[in-house]
């Protein structure tokens, strides 16, 4: 065996690992593809090996060919076995390659959920970190309904590094597994506050994507990330929450309101450029949320616009970059504001950085007057000449096109310069935007009629010279504009100088090589020119022209005739029958001219988008009813019609479909070819406008309706555009179908425009408009399955999926292999369980806070003044918040429900609420600032009103800032003064939460076994660990039953001062029975790292695990701790001694019990040990005593009666403990029973201890 | 969210890809050759932030790039990240690469292409940003070396002495990837 090992171990020495294939590939460059097969093939050979080490290796190459595009799926099993070593180093390499190479598909991944489980509840964090990483890139929809459970788990788990990377992975579980939503979520928030800087993070980010997508679920939180956002110094943080709430500020104006305040102090105050680039987004956002009421509302905006402008004139590009894209969305709500930058942003299109160039181009639209438009054209088709890349030239050019015609042409007021500009325009080579000027020249040529003579001229030039453009026929290609100078032509031909040599060019060869759709309008526009010239010719008296055109016609179309091209071939054949026969009756001597014309009568105006959806339905017309019988199913073969068909160009389709209309049922595929096809017919007919047109707004003159049937106008050329104010704002709305419009609005200049753009569109009869027509617009977000609300309570079915087992009857043989998962089972349910308690507890501590600041109220006798306002407080503000909350022990889950909502309300509306302080606060003594620790009254207040909703939050604010603002009004004062407090107040919440939120399981628990009625003397289980002029400790301890081995002190440490402190390092002498664990590969001298670097005057948790042997033992060990103060002259390295005192009730865990098994248990005998002892207690009152022994001590009330009481607890490693406690005459007499002796000795010790000392 | 994280030097070769939403292999070195495309044509002083390709992402998304030396090191990243942000955390990983590889070259990249993506799994995770703070990042990825090397043990010796000799046949390294102070974003605290 262990030669076969070591012969492993040669043979692997001798195997090519990843850097010798480098090399390989490295010095085969030339048949480069011929070593890697050869590679393959001997990786191939390694994965059929026995040794997980080789395949891993095999692996790991595989990994490094999988980046230079070889596909490697066909590894996926080799690389499950090699994920599920034992061996960390391999199983890293399994979960790369996966994480590399699988994907939804990979059949194999529903092998790995067992062995991702295993790892993930593996005992070495970086085992499952290893797995949390590789899950997170190949998670599927089976893998996180079954790992939710598991990784829930780890989002509670002691460390940080798990902790963090199961709350982000969160995320992808929900993507995949959206009914882990609502259960995961109230863990999640509570990660938001966690104490690891991290976690808070990740959890930060996780709801930032969730919210970016269902932004309204989250509004709810919008108090809890307010606080974030004012406490949090970690920009990283902060730049997500300000994101967050530019997401939320449109759903809610109030929340706008509250933001813009501390958002623009951040602006001031920080000297990150991307905290202060997000603050200027998110009150950009803000501002558009709110239209008005917001008093500094344009200072805002001057804010914004003048740090912008810093930026954009800054020399890193990058900010440059950015102040411009800022800048644009300024631009749509505050044009004017803008405006004022007009240099800096023209300035920009110089620049050398393309990005900056396209950024300038699209604030360029804003820029844009009608004084400078001209100039500004100019200047963009200078640097279009120069322009390389065909994409900035594109994009140039859709620019010029779009300022120039926005607002209906408002700043145009030339349009002989615009037409000249268009045709300019169309000698840019290889554009992708021949489409867009063709369907300018026909808006403009149809639209302005004054410009029609010069238009028809400028496109007859353009037809002479059609080789030029003809040559480049890709699609969309500059060759579209021919399509719109024909028919420009044709429609308009009365006004062409010489209509005979325009026929002639369009009749060359030449036009055959253009795609299809542009020979078809050529065709249908030369019979209109000919019916021109038939007709000049006629009224002429010319019968010479009228030979040669006839001539020229039946010469030239039969080139027409014989084209590809379905639609052109057809309607050539009807031209030229029509040109035979008219020259026929032409011989005849017989006038036909106007016979011609009428062919082609009429205006033509363009038809509204959308108008082909508005025909009503008749009545009686039942367009789902069947006309004729449908055709038997066998009749199908007819359905492979002639081939001849269905080649050739999209818009012959519809004929297709007439050839087989018998037996035809049209695939989904073929109605959406012909869906398709219609679109292609409709862009290209002129009849249409296309989709651009609806934003534009209408006008035209009633003094001119002519004869048109459909009611259209027709301007004859009016030179000054009506003034329309009041109307103007109607025109954003869209299409009606007669309106009029008046764009001169603007001021500044009034120059006179010299054509009106007739805005005329063809409705059908009686069609309805409404605004409502993308409603139907189906859209299959993922995102959608995560919109579900948040704040309801959960119902009893959501639960994540616990894996069941199928009962097993008898003992199986396979029981053995399920082991493992039972094990994993049973934890989970527990983790149920104390998730349910936990709610219970929750709820029921609220009931009793809400009585004790009750009964507060009526006596007034709290323990101290301090006590007694801020209970007074919580009580006001909880009235303020539900007005009828009257009945205190009504906290059923839909009455919380109500009372979230009306705290979101209640938050929002803070600032005008009454929620003016109690006066006894504003007398508030100093003793506020006294530390926590120290005044251990003051803390479990803290400690109590923090696990309360916001609203109901106990304030201690220190009046420090108040004294600095005297201002001019008083009410604004006051208001003001408010605002600071309530930061104040927030803040002291935040600062006692770094401890709450850890141990808040710990008291509730504690607490639960004290009577409802006492009133709790406040309390901390904080105690001091060690103290110098830098650093405070306190510490506390916690056990789980789960580990009977195992104890976490938890310490807070304090900075005391105004310098960092870094590198703290916890370091514990050892002792027999205890033991600080130190990571794997430490030694027992090794200092344990503090993952953390203590901000100026901050404080933060570390939490160091001990294993431990015996129970029964108080345990005291000496410790250090070292760091470095870093100040501002150097930094210090120092240390601080001190003695961590673990006393025997630190094992106990609160057990419940009830009385009668209390009473089985001391009756049964199985408690042998037996010990009493008597003190006298410093607090006299009993109900204080059994409160501080069931805090402290970890013990439970099991029964109380008069002055006696019967106390329950239980050890970590199950040894039961029963107390019976009497009060007499003021002394207290303590017996107990145990079933380990030295533990109840011990425990008598603290209980003297607790009660006899001065606390 | 990061869509992909890829690192090719100044001939487009790949020195590593990452991409956190699948794409067939072909695909992915398509995007890396548009990527490289895009990217390549720009002037070392023109801005960071480039329009992302037509194969990944589409109008929400962004590749956000830098160049050191010989290598480019773009993240395609959508608009819920913060630009500035993600040219720190680039700054961030290549200082990482530059500790832990102790003066990072392409050559480290090339032959140690696992070792870059373990420590990309530290920064960043399904396309998240994970940690930021560098010594953090370290000190984890130091106590996963610590737990390869117990590993090893003694089993590894002889392999590592092969790969000793091995490694002699290398050309002198070039330690060319000099890390720019960038003092515009160099005041970000994060």
């Amino acid at each position: 065996m262990a030669l076969k090992k070591v012969k492993g171990t040669l043979e692997r020495v001798l195997d090519k690992n990843l850097q010798d294939l480098v090399r390989g590939i490295r010095n085969h460059k030339e048949n480069e593809a011929k070593y890697i097969a050869e590679c393959i093939d001997e990786i191939k050979q390694e994965l059929k090996q026995e040794n997980l080490a080789i395949k891993s290796n095999a692996v790991n190459k595989l990994t490094y060919l999988q980046m230079l595009g070889y596909d490697i799926s066909w590894a996926a099993f080799n690389i499950i076995e090699v994920m599920s070593s034992t061996k960390f180093t391999i199983k890293r390499i399994g979960y790369l390659s996966a994480s590399q190479c699988f994907h939804d598909e990979t059949d194999v991944l529903m092998l790995t959920t067992n062995m991702i489980r295993k790892d993930l509840s593996s005992q070495n964090i970086y085992d499952a970190g290893v797995a949390l990483s590789g899950l997170s890139c190949f998670i599927t929809a089976d893998l996180a309904r079954d790992l939710a459970n598991d990784i829930m788990t780890l989002m509670t788990s002691s460390r940080p590094y798990l902790r963090k990377k199961a709350v982000l992975i969160m995320y992808k579980v929900f993507l995949q597994f959206p009914e882990a939503l609502r259960p995961a979520f109230p863990r999640l928030k509570e990660k938001l506050e966690d104490a690891d800087p991290g976690v808070q993070s990740a959890a930060v980010n996780v709801i930032c994507e969730l919210a970016r997508k269902n932004p309204k679920n989250y509004l709810s939180l919008a108090p809890l990330f307010f606080k974030l956002m004012t406490s949090s110094t970690n920009n990283w943080v902060l730049i997500k929450i300000i994101k967050l709430f530019s997401a939320l500020t449109p759903l809610e104006p109030r929340l706008g309101k509250k933001l813009i305040e501390p958002l623009t102090n951040l602006i001031h105050s920080t000297s990150a450029m991307s905290l202060l680039y997000e603050c200027i987004n998110t009150v950009i956002a803000v501002l558009l949320s709110i239209s008005s009421g917001i008093p500094n509302h344009t200072a805002s905006i001057q804010l914004c616009v003048q740090k912008l402008r810093i930026l954009i004139e800054d020399s890193d590009q990058n900010l440059k970059y950015l102040g411009l894209l800022a800048m644009s969305r300024i631009l749509a709500t505050h044009p004017k504001s803008v405006q004022m930058h007009k240099d800096l942003i023209l300035q920009c299109l110089d620049d050398k950085d393309e990005s900056i160039r396209l950024r300038a181009l699209d604030l360029l639209y804003g820029m844009v007057s009608k004084k400078n438009l001209m100039e500004i054209v100019k200047k963009l088709m200078i640097h279009m000449d120069k322009a390389e890349g065909s994409h900035y030239r594109d994009e140039l050019l859709s620019k010029i096109i779009l300022i120039s015609s926005q607002s209906n042409y408002q700043f145009v007021t030339n349009f002989e310069w615009y037409v000249s500009i268009l045709v300019e325009l169309t000698r840019m080579e290889g554009t992708r935007h021949g489409k867009m000027i063709a369907s300018q020249m026909l808006d403009v040529a149809i639209r302005v009629q004054a410009i029609r003579q010069f238009a028809v001229d400028q496109m007859a030039i353009l037809l002479e010279n059609s080789h030029v453009l003809a040559n480049n026929s890709q699609r969309n290609g500059i060759c579209e504009v021919l399509y719109a100078a024909a028919w420009i032509c044709g429609e308009f031909s009365e006004c062409l100088k010489d209509p005979k040599s325009t026929l002639e060019a369009m009749l060359r060869p030449k036009i055959t090589i253009l795609p299809g759709h542009i020979q078809s309008v050529y065709v249908q526009n030369i019979l209109k020119l000919y019916g021109k010239v038939v007709r000049q010719a006629e009224d002429d008296g010319e019968e010479d022209l009228l030979r040669e055109v006839n001539q020229l016609m039946s010469e030239k179309l039969p080139i027409f005739v014989s084209s590809a091209d379905l639609e052109v071939q057809e309607r050539a054949c009807c031209i030229l029958q029509l040109v035979k026969y008219v020259s026929k009756l032409l011989d005849k001597g017989a006038k036909i001219g106007d016979d011609i014309e009428l062919l082609y009568a009429g205006e033509l105006n363009p038809v509204a988008p959308k108008a082909q959806r508005k025909v009503p339905v008749p009545e009686g017309l039942d367009l789902d009813k069947w006309i004729n019988q449908p055709p038997p199913e066998s009749s199908d073969e007819e359905i492979g019609g002639p081939a001849f068909f269905t080649s050739g160009s999209e818009h012959r389709d519809t004929y297709q479909y007439e050839s087989e209309r018998k037996s035809y049922e049209p695939t989904a595929e073929e109605l959406e070819k012909r869906r398709e096809a219609r679109k292609v017919e409709m862009e290209h007919n002129p009849h249409y406008l296309k989709g651009d047109i609806k934003k534009k707004s209408k006008k035209y003159d009633t003094s001119h309706i002519d004869d048109i049937p459909v009611a259209t106008l027709d301007l004859s050329v009016p030179l000054h555009v009506p003034d329309t104010r009041d109307k103007s704002k109607k025109g954003k709305k869209g299409k009606k179908k007669k309106r009029r419009k008046g764009k001169e609005t603007d001021s500044e200049e009034d120059l006179p425009a010299m054509h009106a753009v007739s805005t005329v569109e063809e409705m059908p009869e009686g069609a309805h408009l409404s605004d409502n027509e993308n409603a139907d617009e189906y859209s299959s977000d993922p995102f959608k399955k995560l919109d579900v609300n948040l704040d309801e309570p959960l119902r009893d079915d959501e639960k994540l999926p616990v894996r069941q087992h199928r009962l097993v009857l008898e003992a199986s043989p396979d029981k053995e292999l399920d082991g493992d998962t039972e094990k994993t089972k049973k934890k989970h349910r527990k983790e149920k369980e104390k998730k349910k308690d936990k709610k219970e507890k929750k709820e029921k501590k609220e009931k009793r806070d809400k009585k004790k600041s009750k009964s507060e109220n009526k006596e007034k006798d709290g323990p101290t003044l301090l006590l007694t306002a801020a209970e007074e407080e919580t009580a006001s503000e909880a009235n303020i918040v539900n007005n009828v909350e009257n009945t205190a022990n009504s906290t059923s889950p839909p009455e919380e429900q109500s009372d979230k909502t009306n705290d979101i309300e209640f938050w929002l509306s803070g600032s005008d609420a009454a929620t003016t302080p109690s006066p006894v606060k504003d007398s508030r003594p100093v003793v506020n600032n006294v530390d926590r620790t120290k005044s251990p009254k003051l803390t479990v207040n803290d400690v109590l009103s923090s696990e309360e909703e916001d609203g109901a939050k106990v304030n201690e604010e220190k009046p420090k800032k108040k004294k600095e603002k005297r201002g001019s009004k008083k009410e604004k004062k006051e208001k003001k003064d408010k605002k600071k407090k309530d930061k104040l107040r927030r803040h002291e919440y935040e600062e006692a939460e770094g401890i709450t939120t850890p141990s808040k399981e710990n008291i509730s628990m504690s607490q639960q076994g004290t009577p409802m009625e006492v009133q709790l003397p406040p309390m901390s289980s904080y105690k001091l660990l060690a103290e110098n002029a830098t650093l405070r400790m306190t510490y506390e301890t916690r056990v789980s039953p789960q580990r009977s081995d195992q104890i976490i002190i938890s310490v807070v440490f304090n900075n005391q001062t105004k310098n960092h402190l870094k590198d703290l390092e916890f370091n514990v002498l050892d002792t027999l029975n205890t033991k600080l664990i130190r990571g794997l590969g430490n030694s027992h001298h090794d200092a344990v790292r503090v993952p953390f670097i203590l901000l100026p005057e901050s404080q933060n948790e570390g939490q160091f695990a001990f294993s431990i042997e015996s129970i029964s033992m108080s345990q005291k060990m000496r410790g250090t701790l070292t760091y470095i103060i870093k100040s501002g002259d150097g930094s210090t390295h120092e240390k601080l001694d001190f003695k961590l005192h673990l006393p025997c009730s630190s094992y106990l865990v609160t057990t419940p019990c009830k009385s009668d098994e209390f009473a089985e248990l001391l009756a049964s005998g199985d408690l042998p040990e037996k010990g009493s002892c008597k003190l006298t207690p410093v607090d006299t009152e009993f109900p204080h005593v059994l409160a501080k022994m069931c805090f402290h001590l970890h013990f439970r009330l099991i029964e109380q009666v008069d002055k006696s009481a019967s106390l329950f607890s239980k050890s970590i490693q199950g040894h039961p403990v029963c107390l019976l406690v009497k009060m007499v005459n003021g002394s207290l007499n303590v017996d107990g029973k145990s079933s380990e002796s030295k533990l109840l000795s011990g425990l008598l010790d603290d209980i003297k201890s607790l009660l006899t000392e001065e606390s | 969210m990061i869509k992909a994280i890829l690192v090719f030097n100044n001939h487009g070769k790949p020195r590593m890809s990452r991409f956190y939403q699948h794409y067939a292999e072909d695909i992915q070195q398509q995007i890396i050759r548009e990527t490289f495309h895009l990217v390549s044509k720009r002037d070392d002083n023109v801005c960071n932030f480039l329009e992302g390709g037509t194969l990944i992402g589409g109008s929400d998304y962004k590749l956000i790039y830098r160049h050191y030396a010989t290598l480019y090191f773009v993240f395609c990243v959508d608009s819920s990240e913060s630009e500035l942000g993600i040219l720190d955390l680039i700054q961030v990983f290549v200082e990482t690469l530059d500790k832990c590889f102790e003066n990072v070259c392409e050559l480290d990249l090339i032959f140690h292409v696992d070792k870059v993506h373990y420590i990309l799994a530290e920064l960043v995770m399904g396309g998240m940003v994970l940690e930021t703070n560098m010594t953090e990042i370290l000190t984890r990825i130091e106590e996963q070396n610590k737990m390869e090397k117990q590993e090893a043990g003694i089993a590894a010796a002889p392999a590592r002495a092969v790969s000793a000799v091995k490694d002699m046949n290398i050309p002198q390294k070039i330690k060319d990837i000099k890390l720019p102070d960038l003092p515009s974003i160099g005041n970000l605290k994060f």
